[in-house]
């Protein structure tokens, strides 16, 4: 099921938190939910699993408004600070989240089964919610998400507290559900994104600020090539000259005076690497780095949200 | 009503498990026990086996249980945040609702029923009206209902149980008492509705054994009246 997400408007008193929000998400896409602080995320993944109504605009899952409830069977959903009950154990929590999602009883004992093995839960699951560490509780979030098996994952900020192994592990098996699945995932570790996710979407005080691949995000943040190099047998302020002086370059910063570093920017649409190749063959200098500089995602994200 | 159902066997699972039941049965049973059985105008002192005594009691500790049992159960979940799991989970405002309200029923009603030893350890000191003890009883079970309403409204209204505890006395004792005296102390019209608004007169009335319409209404009318602002108080968050 797809969700398809037109003109969320949601103010809180006369602050707007989420501002004219409008996207898709296929079957099998992950969308990676990026956003400083305040930004409008959570605010918007409630209101994709009905817990707030928006102002105005509309939340579509396969087609259907989510505004009656209904949708809700088909949706799991991590919330932010994984609220959970203390005073349960972790089999009966998870008991209890499949009747209330309407599991088939005979199918119950499966799937925990399941949740429980693909969590990392095998040694915990009697113990009581309350006296789990922050990242066992984690993992109990994500199985209760997921237990029913849902056509659709509101995930906010899943990785958060897992130790590194299983982070890898949960990036996994989101990137295994992706496949089928439509998965919104909100997170403030940009790797993380480049790591799980098909598709980034970045929002900025309740508006969107940039939507794509991080590949077409990097090269609109890019616009033109930017070249790395490093030159021996060279004295620096000649070099810098006379790669400025080339027709295809547009900038040249020197990074490092000693080792003779240097960042070239080639003019749009244009590359500079055999022309400079070709210089210093000519005044024979050693030409022993090159590497096209990527943009990283970090200051893509700064970009667009610092103002 | 299966999902209210769900959500009112985890709560009663809950309540069970953390003891808290077990001092709520003991406490019911001896405070109601001492002042039907011991203190002032007690059952021995009558020369009459009826459990009216244990009635006129049951009543007020009942009054002050019931906010001590519905305080919790949704100002809790509000302050935990586990309100959003429930109610993002396939289940609607109005099965939560219902659901807290069939547990504290329940749990009432478990309270209740042990105190039937009272009616048993009567009925072998004397001949004791038996239509009139099933009318108490049930009068009980409708005054909960309506105080159970009061009730879940005030734990909706505050994240702080004992706010929610508070607020839940405060409106209840104008139907326990205040309406009551009010009535009294006014005549005519004004008078006539004081005494309508009043638990305590339909209480008596169903407590005497007639069965009027007028009662029934009246406490289940309270107790929707009380289930549909909790659940409008629930939709608030929206
Ligand atoms: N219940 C609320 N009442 C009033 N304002 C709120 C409420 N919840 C959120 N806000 C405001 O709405 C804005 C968006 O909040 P939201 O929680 O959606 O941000 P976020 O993108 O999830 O941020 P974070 O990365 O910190 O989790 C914030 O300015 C926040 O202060
Ligand atoms: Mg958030």
């Amino acid at each position: 099921m797809d969700i398809r997400i037109e003109h969320l408007t949601k103010s809180y008193g006369v602050q707007k938190a989420v501002d004219d929000i409008s996207f898709t998400v296929r079957p099998g896409e992950i969308l990676g939910f990026l956003g400083p602080n305040g930004a409008g995320k959570t605010t918007t993944m409630k209101i994709i699993t009905n817990y707030l109504e928006p102002d105005s605009g509309d939340v579509l899952i396969g087609g259907q408004s989510v505004r009656d409830g209904r949708m809700k069977r088909y949706i799991g959903y991590l919330p932010e600070h994984n609220p959970l009950y203390p005073e349960m154990n972790v089999i009966d929590f998870l008991t209890w989240c499949a009747q209330v999602q309407d599991v088939p009883a005979h199918l119950i004992g499966t799937r925990i089964r399941e949740m429980v093995r693909l969590c990392g839960l095998e040694r915990e699951k009697h113990k009581k919610i309350g006296e789990l560490s922050k990242g066992y509780r984690q993992r109990v979030g994500l199985a209760q998400a997921m237990i029913h098996d849902p056509e659709v994952l509101i995930l906010d900020e899943p990785t958060t507290g897992l130790d590194p192994n299983q982070i890898v592990e949960i990036r996994a098996l989101i990137r295994q559900l992706g496949q089928q699945k439509t998965v919104i995932l909100s997170t403030h570790i940009l790797p993380e994104v480049e790591a799980t996710c098909d598709r980034i979407l970045i929002i900025n005080r309740g508006r969107i600020v940039a939507d794509g691949t991080p590949q077409t995000l990097r090269k609109q943040a890019q616009g033109h090539q930017v070249l790395h190099i490093r030159l021996e047998e060279a004295d620096p302020d000649e070099a810098v000259k006379a790669i400025m002086a080339l027709p295809t370059v547009a900038g040249v910063d020197l990074l490092h005076v000693e080792e003779c570093r240097l960042e070239v920017q080639s003019k749009p649409e244009t590359t500079s690497n055999r022309a400079i190749f070709d210089l210093c063959k000519q005044r024979g200098w050693a030409l022993v780095e090159m590497v096209p500089h990527e943009t990283r995602l970090e200051d893509i994200f700064r970009n667009l949200t610092m103002n | 009503m299966n999902k209210a159902w769900i959500i009112a066997k985890r709560e009663l699972n809950a309540w069970f498990d953390s003891l808290v039941a077990y001092i709520v049965i003991v406490a019911f049973l001896a405070f109601s026990g001492i002042f039907t059985w011991l203190a002032g105008a007690d059952i021995f002192l009558r020369q009459q086996a009826d459990l009216s005594v244990f009635f006129g009691v049951a009543r007020w500790t009942l009054f002050f249980f019931i906010p001590a049992i519905t305080m919790r159960l949704i100002a809790e979940e509000k302050r935990s945040g586990t309100i959003e799991l429930v109610l993002t989970k396939n289940v609607t405002d109005r099965d939560f609702v219902l659901g807290k309200f069939l547990a504290s029923l329940l749990m009432v009603s478990i309270v209740l029923a042990c105190t039937l030893p009272y009616y048993f350890t009567v009925s072998i000191l004397g001949p004791i009206d038996h239509g009139a003890t099933i009318a108490g009883y049930f009068g009980l079970l409708l005054l909960s209902a309506a105080y159970i309403g009061i009730g879940l409204f005030a734990s909706s209204l505050s994240n702080n149980q004992i706010v929610a505890f508070l607020l839940a006395l405060f409106i209840s004792i104008f139907f326990q008492f205040l309406f009551d005296v009010f009535a009294d102390s006014t005549s005519g019209i004004i008078a006539r509705l004081f005494d309508m608004l009043s638990a305590m007169r339909h209480y008596d009335s169903i407590a005497r054994g007639v069965l009027d319409s007028k009662d029934l209404i009246y406490f289940l009318s309270l107790c929707f009246v009380g289930l549909v602002l909790t659940e409008w108080r629930v939709k608030q968050r929206r």
